[in-house]
């Protein structure tokens, strides 16, 4: 258990940008699954949270429990190789299943007569 | 590769993946791993995958190098379209022709492409070797096809192939 | 001074985190299909993470880690799961 105030202040302000940071992207991300109009699009509105967003908060965490435990704590380096592996994997596939289900009723995305910004 | 060493960079890696996860480099601890470290390839024989033959580990890390940049860039570039939203911005699909045959490399390039905000893999014709990504952000004059050949592919074939 | 910064960072962090996931729950609700649903709950799963992860830093112990780590996982697993339903119709062939 550590507190906030047992930090030196250029540690507190680094944690509290890369905090603001990381947890901005993900609600950009966020936004952008809400604002865009066509499926593909919105495939890549939560890939902000999962790199940039996600890598700022899993630095934050090492950094302040790095420095307020005066050990290196890197243990969080695991999600973030995770995070990173599985996320393309679960687009591409959600994307090829959309593809099969758009294909299947007659709309090819890929013919270029139907496209999804039209 | 001997008979009960399989694959060592598995092994290792389960080893490290053990420490990482006790948080502790203790004896007992390395004891545990190197048991799971050495079972673990056993199982993944089983699985009957194709054999990962990896090149120039300076290749690898070049790549590395480039991806998080892409990465960083295009982090920035999504969030600008999402707020600024543009009723003119024009997204859609890009044909690009592969000379990469290599199945590793290719899961390696899709992981890539989809993990860049803004681009993601739709699909791959292995016949063919044509490959349809998704772009967010269309601009006239961009050239993908030589893009992706130039950042990723090149590197790709040197490692994998 | 910094001390209250950083406190004022974890709460904005947290409420930031909490709005993207009523988005991604929103997106569940509209849909409209079934592809949308399934992105909607990966984006909430993903959200909720890094939600547990900046709590964790607000709380000072590291015991948040492996239920941000268990989230990550099960989240890959299930949104996997229902992108493989949508394309064949079963989960297991």
């Amino acid at each position: 258990m550590i507190t906030l105030h047992a930090l030196p202040s250029w540690a507190a302000l680094l944690i509290a940008l890369l905090i603001l940071t990381g947890s901005g992207l993900a609600l950009i991300g966020a936004l952008g699954l809400l604002r865009f109009k066509s499926f593909y699009e919105r495939v890549h509105a939560p890939t902000l949270g999962s790199t940039l967003g996600m890598g700022c908060i899993l630095l934050a965490s090492m950094l302040y429990f790095s420095i307020g435990q005066t050990r290196p704590v890197v243990h969080e380096i695991l999600i973030g190789l995770f995070i990173t592996i599985t996320t393309p994997v679960t687009l591409l596939l959600l994307v090829q299943a959309t593809l099969y289900r758009d294909r299947q009723e007659g709309r090819d995305p890929l013919d270029g007569s139907n496209r999804p910004d039209a | 590769m001997s008979r009960w060493l399989p694959s060592p960079p598995t092994t290792l890696g389960l080893l490290a993946l053990w420490l990482l996860l006790n948080q502790s480099v203790s004896p007992g601890h390395i004891l545990l791993g190197s048991i799971l470290g050495l079972l673990g390839p056993f199982l993944l024989k089983r699985l009957d995958v194709p054999p990962l033959r990896l090149r120039r580990p300076g290749a690898i890390l070049r790549l590395l190098g480039i991806f998080i940049a892409d990465m960083i860039r295009s982090n920035i570039a999504v969030a600008r379209v999402i707020l600024a939203n543009h009723p003119a911005r024009k997204n859609g699909f890009v044909r690009i022709p592969l000379r990469l045959r290599s199945r590793y490399g290719l899961a390696a390039l899709a992981c890539l492409i989809t993990a860049t905000p803004g681009t993601s893999w739709v699909s791959y014709d292995p016949a063919t070797g044509m490959l349809v990504i998704h772009v967010l952000d269309l601009t006239e004059g961009d050239d993908w096809s030589a893009l992706i050949e130039r950042r990723y592919v090149g590197l790709l074939v040197e490692i994998f192939e | 001074m910094s001390a209250t910064i950083l406190a004022f960072a974890l709460v904005a962090g947290q409420v930031m985190l909490a709005l993207a996931m009523v988005a991604a729950a929103y997106r569940i609700l509209r849909g409209p299909r079934a592809q949308d649903r399934v992105l909607g709950m990966d984006a909430l799963y993903l959200n909720a993470m890094l939600l547990l992860l900046v709590f964790g830093i607000g709380s000072g112990t590291t015991l948040y880690f492996e239920a941000a780590l268990a989230i990550g996982l099960l989240g890959f697993v299930s949104t996997v799961a229902m992108a493989k339903f949508l394309m064949r119709g079963e989960v297991i062939e």
